[in-house]
């Protein structure tokens, strides 16, 4: 069967953060995000700070740094393009090493390298102190359609059979001397999609069955109650409220300032 | 009589126009073990989908309990699916939740059952199927045998008058396969199991049903089924190499 690729980004560890109801941790992660998106890029003390504050939960966590810094690489794209903001920009210019760079491009590019990150990290820490599905029912839990999270979580569910399927299909082509070679033999791999479309849709119909046998009415059962006492929302309210702290300094300093 | 299950009369036809079932009937009393044989194709399990009144429409009547099985009553149902707990042959289409313990509880969770009743009903089924410890996996990380063990569980979690699988022994190897033996004779159940596996149904079933062209072609102790050569032709049953039922019911 599937190796469980779903489940890849949580790391399973016993914490306080860990333990937190999921729907907390979503809005402490906004909130957190928002903080930081609206602190004035000029103000790199401020972003020190939130970086700080993330290596604090990391820790609390009891994450490991360098997991955290090996998943970031989906974060390359972001880099690429802000490194060639010095470039493009217009406006004042200074030289680095010979290159004659735009000041509002390098600042613009040090916001959207700091912001980013600084979100990436948050994104990255929420998914690995938060098992998927709960993730799921944190999003239900703040008012996203149940049909919507329902879908999902099958989702979840079923991408590891429906992977295997795939798998099984490819080798079965393999076995009777198939491979891709060039364009004609698109219509070979449009036909097995069809084949896995068709299987996927009787597999869709067999759970419903399945559902309906154990009394399934339309409604999914609440099962897990995620309900968060106010400690809980207190607590995780910490990183967002220290976060909109942090914005408030750098925007006081900015105004003093000028 | 005492009857769990009763059939009679039953005749279905797939919209397509296939005719599955022509007139079965037989009742199984209760704390029977009955194994359902027969060919593929025979319509064994267009019977079981008419137990829990999945599939209906056509002629006669199921009975559950002495309660009749009647689609049209929307309450009656659910009581019927609470009543006959079917077991499908892939577990794959039978755990559709991220866990096993959700799995498990999903059908008591449907009959009402909150809070700690329901984590009492869900801890006992996986328990008696042995498979507590791994309640918060997800499904798609155990093996196919612990996976049919908690489609076990997530049936026997609503308390059912009859179990039925189908075809529960398919894909085992043979020390999943005791073992689900064990787990099957240790319950207090009403059990009509369908297979292929005609040793198993040896070994868990003391009568059996020969389904072959959508009606009851024999019912009777399963090793004198199993002996029966010509009967056994007739409904392309055939025995594994060096099976000799005769050699079990010999004594
Ligand atoms: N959805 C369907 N639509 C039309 N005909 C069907 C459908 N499902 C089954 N049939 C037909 O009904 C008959 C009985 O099928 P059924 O699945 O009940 O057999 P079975 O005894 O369970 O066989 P097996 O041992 O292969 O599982 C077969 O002729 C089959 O082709
Ligand atoms: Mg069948």
């Amino acid at each position: 069967m599937g190796a469980g690729h779903a489940h890849a980004l949580y790391v399973r560890r016993d914490s306080v953060v860990h333990r937190l109801p999921p729907h907390c941790k979503i809005v402490a992660t906004v909130g957190f995000v928002l903080a930081v998106a609206i602190t004035p890029r000029h103000e790199v003390w401020a972003f020190a700070a939130y970086a700080l504050l993330l290596a604090g939960v990391t820790v609390v966590a009891r994450i490991p740094f360098g997991t955290v810094l090996r998943r970031m690489v989906i974060e390359i794209p972001f880099v690429a393009f802000a490194f060639f903001l010095p470039f493009v920009a217009r406006g004042e210019r200074v030289e680095v090493l010979g290159l004659a760079l735009s000041v509002d491009g390098l600042w613009g590019a040090f916001g959207i390298l700091a912001k980013g990150t600084l979100g990436v990290v948050a994104s990255i820490l929420l998914a690995a102190t938060t098992e998927p599905r709960t993730l799921l029912l944190g999003v239900e839990r703040l008012g996203l359609p149940p049909l919507l999270t329902q879908i999902a979580t099958f989702m979840f569910r079923y991408l590891d059979v429906v992977a295997d399927e795939l798998r099984r299909m490819r080798i079965a082509r393999a076995a009777r001397g198939f491979e891709a070679r060039d364009l004609r033999d698109a219509k070979v791999l449009a036909r097995s999609l069809g084949a896995l479309f068709l299987r996927c849709f009787e597999r869709g119909e067999r759970v419903h069955l399945a559902m309906l046998s154990r009394g399934y009415d339309g409604a999914m059962p609440v099962l897990a109650e995620v309900g968060a006492s106010r400690r809980q929302w207190a607590l995780s309210a910490a990183l967002p409220a220290a976060a909109g702290l942090v914005a408030a300094a750098a925007w006081m300093a900015v105004w003093t300032l000028r | 009589m005492d009857a769990s299950l009763e059939v009679s009369g039953l005749a279905y036809a797939y919209p397509d126009g296939t005719q599955a079932l022509f007139g079965v009937t037989t009742s199984v009393r209760r704390g029977e073990r009955v194994a359902l044989l027969g060919p593929n194709g025979a319509g064994k399990t267009t019977l079981v989908l008419h137990l829990n009144g999945i599939l209906h429409g056509g002629a006669g009547t199921v009975r559950v309990g002495g309660m009749p099985v009647d689609p049209s009553d929307k309450k009656a149902l659910k009581e019927i699916r609470r009543r006959v707990g079917v077991v499908f042959q892939d577990p794959d289409d039978q755990l559709f939740m991220p866990t096993a313990r959700e799995d498990v509880a999903f059908g008591p969770a449907n009959l009402g059952l909150r809070g700690a009743a329901l984590e009492r009903r869900v801890e006992e089924a996986l328990e008696r199927v042995g498979m507590a410890e791994f309640a918060d996996r997800a499904p798609q990380h155990l093996s196919f045998g612990q996976r049919r063990r908690v489609a076990v569980a997530t049936v026997l979690a609503m308390e059912p008058e009859i179990l039925v699988l189908d075809e529960p022994s398919s894909n085992l190897d043979p020390a999943s396969r005791r073992e689900l033996a064990e787990i099957l004779l240790s319950l207090d159940v009403t059990i009509l199991m369908v297979t292929h596996d005609l040793p198993y149904a040896a070994q868990l079933c003391p009568r059996s049903l020969i389904l072959s062209g959508g009606v009851i072609a024999a019912d009777g102790p399963t090793l004198e089924l199993l002996a029966d050569a010509e009967l056994m032709a007739a409904h392309r049953l055939e025995l594994p190499f060096g099976f000799i039922p005769q050699a079990l019911s010999g004594a």
